[in-house]
């Protein structure tokens, strides 16, 4: 049974992962990896925002939203499932909003680095994304605990692993134009195409 | 005037929301394998986000700052809403292709980014030029990725053959990378080089 969670949480990081092999969450991805100071910050984030909504998210599909899933209050017939989009997005929403509030408060100086982009996480498609995922393959309470934070570490290794490479990148000679997010791209283009390798493995 | 003309032309070179403001790029991957797709998806971001800009532009004297994003993605989630009603009413085809691609229009980072930075900040006739410019921008960089994409990647454009591949009898070996995502983001880098090089004062200094 242990191993079932263990190799699911591996799998939710390299082989699945939401940045490099998805491509979720980029325009964060790619903006907040200047500095692996802010980018461990920002993973941090994702990895308690995703966290926390996945479970949540996963709790309302399963006893409001499903199918047949109100007939503890005698409502068998009734199927919510439509809603699942802005059900989502506004648990997503109001976790990012209380968040923010917290780290305002609190860490005020994590707050101010990261900026426009804390906001932003709620439209993160990676967040989004976890949830549907989730969803359509139909995870209990337990493993979406797993895949939540496994999906949140992946993108988190995947944005530390960027910032590094920048850097690096920042003592070397690149083309006028080409200096910082033109071989951002490029260089994540690269990233992606060696994540592909795992693409294969099963577990 | 030439203030107007500004804020509606500058997001397409000077400020593009994707080569320049690093805004809605999970879209500008996952969409522009074909062109067709690449036209629908651009043509309703262009509609949701002039009409959210102005709304939260209406609202922007009324919310708190504490409900904004709640307030903000209701209002993009409605929008998107009666965009793929519409896809799907008069272009049932092309809104099977797309259907995923037009959920995601919520989490496209475009639309909370200009509500946030601009709309909120700014009156209505100003929010939908900003939300027209924008727009425009995001959809020059769709073409331009989903022309070279689907040109090399499959020989086609719209669908017509330009290529014949040698599987029917050509000359042209299709290069299959340009289907994978990660071509993209590489088509993407080149085009900010071409810009860059065009235009030198947007280089980065580091």
């Amino acid at each position: 049974m242990l191993e079932h969670y263990l190799s699911l949480f591996v799998k939710s990081i390299f082989i699945e992962n939401m940045a490099l092999a998805f491509f979720l969450g980029m325009c964060t991805f790619l903006a907040v990896s200047k500095r692996v100071e802010t980018a461990i910050g920002l993973g941090i984030a994702v990895v308690v925002v995703q966290g926390i909504t996945m479970p949540v998210n996963n709790l309302i599909y399963h006893n409001v939203l499903k199918e047949g899933a109100l007939s503890w209050i005698g409502l068998a017939n009734v199927d919510l499932s439509f809603l699942g989009l802005v059900t989502y997005i506004g648990v997503i929403a109001s976790m990012v909003q209380i968040l923010e509030m917290t780290l305002d408060k609190f860490v005020p100086k994590l707050y101010n680095s990261l900026g426009i982009f804390l906001p932003l996480i709620t439209v993160n498609c990676a967040i989004l994304g976890g949830s549907l995922f989730m969803v359509e393959r139909e995870y209990n309470f337990a493993e979406s605990v797993t895949f939540g934070f496994g999906s949140g570490a992946g993108f988190a290794l995947a944005v530390i692993a960027l910032a590094g490479i920048r850097e690096k990148l920042r003592y070397s000679n690149i083309p006028v134009g080409l200096r910082g997010l033109g071989i951002t791209f490029i260089t994540t283009g690269l990233m992606a195409i060696a994540f592909m390798l795992f693409s294969g493995i099963q577990l | 005037m030439s203030k107007y003309k500004n804020i509606l032309l500058d997001p397409i070179f000077n400020d593009n929301p994707i080569a320049r403001q690093i805004l809605g790029i999970c879209s500008a991957l996952a969409v522009t394998s074909k062109l067709e797709t690449s036209i629908v998806m651009a043509l309703a971001v262009i509609f949701v986000l002039t009409f959210s800009n102005l709304a939260v532009s209406l609202i922007r004297n009324h919310i708190s700052s504490s409900t904004r994003i709640l307030i903000e993605m209701t209002i993009i989630a409605s929008l998107v809403i009666i965009a793929d009603q519409i896809i799907k009413a008069y272009a049932f085809d092309i809104s099977k292709q797309l259907s995923v691609y037009v959920g995601l229009i919520i989490t496209n980072c475009i639309l909370m980014g200009r509500a946030e930075a601009f709309a909120l900040k700014n009156p209505p006739t100003l929010s939908i030029l900003d939300g027209l410019g924008n727009g425009f921008g995001y959809t020059f960089i769709l073409l331009f990725v989903g022309f070279f994409r689907e040109l090399f990647g499959s020989g086609k454009l719209l669908g017509y053959t330009i290529f014949t591949l040698n599987t029917e009898g050509g000359w042209y070996n299709p290069n299959g990378l340009f289907l994978l995502s990660p071509s993209a983001f590489i088509i993407i880098g080149l085009f900010i080089w071409f810009v860059r090089t065009w235009k030198p004062e947007q280089v980065e200094e580091e």
